[in-house]
């Protein structure tokens, strides 16, 4: 029995299909959801969802960050920003790490509001580095 | 009476405005229609993330120490306006009546004794306001140029109403623009943003009572990426709303353009056709009676 799995971006809904198992990026740790999964509201690491059918990942895409509610019948994924794997570019990557990292320093100490959000970013930025590279 | 000559000069100046308004209303039209798709495409996230922030409200109690976005800051001593308006005129009262509701709003707050702040997003608005509270805006955004706006663009306003609250600098936040009712009619609307009003949780659908929802890390950390994400969403959908009235405020002011200057061509063309007339019966008055007096 399939589970509906949802992905949609901020301006747009982006996939919108029946899988077999997907596995998410949570912040806690990647999490596989089968169906008839508990509900649960989880937050969402930078890092790669992978789609299955049957045994096979068929899609991986790339999240930078987001949400995800899980019901028994459902996935779906609020995501910031979403890039299949095969997309992202090792350059690209470094860019980004580079960017934040730069950002975290300009926001001066630890301890500031957004210093969370920053460090989350660094992470996000690396994940995507690392997937890149896993390419 | 106006010499024919310049009767002609009238009608060929009001024909060629009105080309230029039918081509407008053309133009607004099609826009019309790509900022009305680009609103339905952001639609389901939107929907998803008020779900979402519903159930995980039934397990929230709101109190001081809530994040800043839920509970406000306690007071409402100053309040942040965020009027959303076009960048472009000829659309008829569009802009106009976001200035005038803006206003309204300004007047009695001032007048309850609060602070006011003006936050304006889009060229229109922040002239018109520039000129009625010049020491009320605290900083402004246009999007002159550009084709359509993107959701970066509603996180970077949403980013500095952060930063803003963090900073203490107001209580509460409102944004008012053209709520997009059909495509001849837009409602000028408020819409509070901070403290956050949450979303009533959603009724059980008779599968029994709400099943328990688990959150990771937990329903505070959630809440605290949620509540951001969601003001910027507001935001967003606040922007694409304005964007598609705008459109379709400047169809309706075009479409009336055109009609009009449809009406004054036919007036100038009957009051032509008089004169030229009148000319010639007077031409022939003169002939006949010269030609009578022989």
């Amino acid at each position: 029995m399939p589970i509906d799995l949802e992905i949609l971006g901020p301006e747009k809904l982006l996939l919108s299909r029946p899988v077999d198992m997907v596995v998410i990026p949570s912040a806690e740790g990647d999490m596989g959801v089968l169906p008839n999964h508990a509900p649960m509201i989880v937050l969402l690491r930078g890092g790669t969802i992978r789609l299955y059918q049957g045994e096979t990942v068929t899609d991986r895409l790339f999240v930078s960050g987001g949400f995800a509610e899980v019901t028994t019948q459902r996935v779906t994924v609020l995501a910031d920003e979403v890039i299949p794997v095969a997309d992202l570019s090792v350059a690209e990557g470094e860019r980004r790490v580079a960017a934040a990292q730069a950002e975290y320093e300009a926001a001066g100490k630890p301890g500031v509001p957004a210093e969370d959000a920053l460090l989350d970013r660094i992470l996000s930025a690396g994940a995507m580095l690392e997937a890149a590279k896993a390419n | 009476m106006p010499s024919l000559k310049a009767l002609r000069g009238r009608i060929a100046s009001v024909k060629s405005t009105q080309k230029i308004t039918s081509a407008m209303k053309m133009v607004a039209a099609s826009k019309l229609r790509r900022a009305q798709a680009q609103a339905e495409a952001a639609r389901p996230y939107a929907q998803r993330m008020e779900r979402m922030l519903a159930s995980l409200a039934a397990g929230v109690t709101v109190h001081p120490t809530s994040p800043k976005l839920l509970a406000g800051t306690g007071r409402s001593q100053i309040h942040l306006l965020i009027p959303v308006t076009g960048d472009r005129g000829l659309a008829g009262a569009f802009n106009a009546s976001i200035g005038r509701l803006t206003r309204t709003i300004a007047r009695r707050l001032e007048s309850e004794g609060k602070t006011v702040k003006i936050y304006a997003v889009g060229r229109k608005g922040r002239d018109y306001l520039r000129r009625e509270f010049p020491d009320n805006i605290v900083g402004d955004v246009s999007y002159v140029g550009r084709k359509s706006i993107g959701f970066a663009d509603a996180s970077a306003i949403a980013a500095r109403v952060i930063t803003m609250l963090d900073a203490g600098e107001f209580d509460v936040c409102t944004v008012v623009y053209n709520r997009f009712q059909s495509v001849i009619s837009q409602v000028p609307t408020e819409m509070q943003l901070v403290p956050t009003p949450l979303p009533a949780a959603q009724e059980s659908d008779g599968t029994g009572p709400r099943a328990f929802i688990d959150s990771e890390p937990d329903e505070e950390a959630v809440l605290a990426r949620l509540l951001p994400q969601n003001l910027a969403v507001q935001i967003y959908r606040a922007q694409l709303e304005s964007a598609a009235g705008f459109f379709g405020s400047q169809m309706t002011a075009m479409d009336n353009a055109t009609r009009n200057a449809g009406d004054m061509i036919k007036r100038l063309t009957l009051n032509y056709n008089r004169a030229r007339q009148a000319n010639i019966t007077r031409e022939l008055i003169e002939i006949i009676s010269g030609a009578e007096a022989v």
